[in-house]
């Protein structure tokens, strides 16, 4: 689970959106930067953080384009600052080649993407959870990320805060993904007083003779040079040696991409974040996100009180998938059943994961949610099939 | 060396351990970027608070070559970089290196915009008239009839006047100058780096490799003579008031204005 600590949260409990909790997350985990382009259903967020960043002492700019607030947002993050950019399936698309940058040349930003339905410009205010693997091979070439996939605004908020503490961390971009029901539908949330901000940029410092922007230590995360600070260093999207200037040597290329994605396995014990609900002896396990976990969670309730072993596995994490806690979470279940809206996206990375069992989906692209009665019925099907 | 530059030597702003250069022999770049770092040193620029963004292409390159705090980044996306960069860093001198399809073709969206908003950034666009690294393809400034790669039959598209489009859209700074006149390019630069809003300067270079020598325009020398009887834009050219219309390629300040820079007006708005 979660390794970090928010213990010290105390209660204070607010309606809020998934949206605005989002935004509230951003400027308690220290952002000081968002710059976006409006698209429903994401909107609210920026809305809100043009009222709140300013406040805060940041710097709310709408730009051009999807295009340019991602870039914005990278070059205010190499200046220093915690940054921040939200949208929506045609804007995330327009955003991947330099979310592509960001991993490649370990630049630290985070990016909400509210979940509509596809492909094009689809169903902009319904709920979708198709863009799984967009968030991780939505960009050109090889490159690892994390996304992380809350189901509550109070988990949004938290998420928001575990967000740029993983993305100052690991030096990487981190994503995350919700869909519209949960971005837009307004819950109680005790959010309790500010909570401290666990990860600050890892700054270089030292010698400036013979500095090498990307030579990592142990965590294999290089601190960062901050502009301003002397190091006079170069950052490109070109394949660079340590020295951070281009390199198609093949041992140096190899060597770099490798760590890019070891530095993130490093760091599983704080990425990786699940729910695991009545797994232990269940003979079927529920997989699911978002909306779709929540609708899970009560169809659990209901195949219990009707004395079928039924679990819900909810990976928070959503990439690196947290392979290790589903595995243990499925240890005896004889069946899996992935409901989400989409044709068959988070199925078939269960299926990867779980080839010796029977996976099943469920499946809905109507821009309706899944009801817990649909799940139900699924997974009771299913318990009597196994 | 130029005798009025005495103490200047362009070797210590460049980072001489990624000498050689990868400009092609006669390239007008090599020119752009000597007046730029001699603009530099004239107004004691500070290289620790000193950041070059630059695009991609042979342009995007030559921020690798200077020794500052330097950024390269996706093609097109330079000015949309440095905005969220001097956003971040108003204590920070943020210039851009771009390139004509750089910044008018696949960037030309965030080029009106930077010059809309006024926030304080220099922004030097190298214009050659082509896409050299890809290997000579037609760009949005390319002269009508000209031979490209991908314009076989002669460059059917009129060419914009970048200088024309920027003050339109409302730059607080705009200036053309060639790398015949370094000296002059130099001041020009100058001028641009001191605007307190967003500074638009185009750079007449000349691309002898892939474009000059396809168009049978002779030597480096006797392209950057040509520089102003030939670069002359098409695009819009009767739709626009002086200066823009006259048959004489208008270089120097072109326009300047005092409008609010945006990042202090932002920083006042609470």
């Amino acid at each position: 689970m979660n390794a970090i600590d928010r213990s010290h949260a105390k209660p204070a409990a607010k309606l809020l959106s998934g949206n605005a909790a989002c935004a509230q997350g951003a400027i308690d985990a220290g952002c000081t930067f968002f710059a976006g382009y409006p698209i429903t259903p994401s909107s609210e967020i920026a809305e809100r953080l043009s009222t709140l960043l300013p406040k805060a002492g940041g710097v709310f700019v709408q730009m051009e384009d999807e295009i340019a607030a991602m870039a914005a947002v990278i070059g205010a993050s190499m200046g220093g600052v915690k940054a921040l950019t939200a949208t929506s399936g045609p804007g995330f698309s327009l955003k991947q080649e330099n979310i592509g940058y960001a991993a490649g040349a370990e630049i630290p930003c985070v990016i909400v993407n509210v979940m509509r339905g596809g492909p094009s410009t689809g169903m902009p205010t319904r709920p979708s959870q198709a863009d799984i693997f967009q968030t991780r091979y939505g960009s050109h070439g090889d490159y690892p990320i994390i996304v992380l996939a809350p189901a509550s605004a109070r988990e949004i908020y938290d998420e928001t805060i575990r967000a740029f503490d993983l993305a100052e961390i690991c030096r990487t971009p981190v994503v995350l993904l919700y869909d519209q029901v949960i971005a837009q539908s307004s819950e109680t949330v005790s959010l309790g007083g500010r909570p401290p901000v666990h990860a600050t940029r890892k700054w270089a410092s030292g010698s400036r003779e013979g500095y090498k922007p990307y030579a990592a230590g142990d965590d294999l995360v290089p601190p960062m040079p901050r502009p301003g600070d002397g190091y006079r260093t170069h950052t490109t999207g070109l394949t660079h040696s340590e020295t951070g200037f281009p390199s198609q040597d093949p041992e140096t290329v190899t060597r770099n991409l490798g760590r890019l994605y070891a530095k993130l396995e490093k760091h599983r014990d704080l990425i990786d974040s699940f729910e695991a609900v009545r797994c232990e002896d269940a003979d079927v396990v529920i997989v699911a996100i978002g909306i779709s976990a929540r609708a899970a969670r009560r169809a659990v309730d209901t195949c219990r009180a009707e004395g079928k072993k039924v679990g819900l596995f909810r990976p928070i994490t959503l990439w690196p998938f947290p392979e290790i806690a589903l595995r243990e979470a499925t240890k005896h279940a004889r069946a899996v059943l992935v409901p989400e809206l989409n044709i068959g996206q988070l199925r078939l990375e269960i299926e990867r994961l779980l080839r010796d069992r029977r996976v099943e989906g469920l499946h809905l692209i109507s821009g309706e949610p899944i009801t817990p009665a649909e799940i139900a019925a699924a997974a009771t099907k299913l318990a009597s099939e196994v | 060396m130029f005798r009025d530059a005495p103490h200047f030597d362009v070797r210590d702003y460049l980072r001489q351990e990624m000498m050689p250069h990868f400009l092609c022999p006669g390239c007008g770049h090599g020119m752009a970027l000597r007046a730029l770092l001699w603009a530099l040193h004239e107004l004691k620029v500070d290289r620790d608070k000193l950041a070059v963004v630059s695009g991609i292409g042979c342009a995007g390159r030559l921020s690798a070559y200077i020794d500052a705090n330097t950024f390269h980044t996706t093609h097109g996306r330079p000015l949309a970089y440095a905005t969220g960069l001097a956003l971040a860093r108003p204590d920070l001198q943020v210039v851009v290196i771009t390139g004509d399809g750089d910044c008018l073709a696949i960037g030309g969206n965030h080029l009106i915009h930077a010059c809309r908003r006024n926030l304080k950034l220099t922004c030097l666009m190298l214009n050659n008239e082509i896409y050299g690294m890809t290997g000579g393809q037609v760009s949005p400034t390319t002269s009508e009839t000209r031979l490209t790669t991908t314009t076989p039959h002669g460059n059917a598209e009129p060419n914009f006047d970048a200088c024309a489009l920027a003050t339109a859209a409302g730059a607080g700074f705009v200036g053309r100058e060639m790398t015949r006149h370094v000296p002059k390019l130099k001041e020009l630069i100058k001028d641009g780096l001191q605007h307190p809003g967003f500074a638009f300067i185009e750079v007449l270079s000349d691309c002898t490799e892939v474009y000059g020598r396809k168009n049978d325009m002779g030597s480096s020398s006797e392209m950057v003579l040509r520089q102003k009887s030939e670069m002359r834009p098409s695009a819009y050219r009767d739709s626009v008031d002086e200066p823009f219309r006259s048959t004489d390629l208008p270089t120097g300040i072109l326009a300047r204005n005092t409008r609010p820079e945006y990042g202090a007006a932002l920083r006042a708005a609470k």
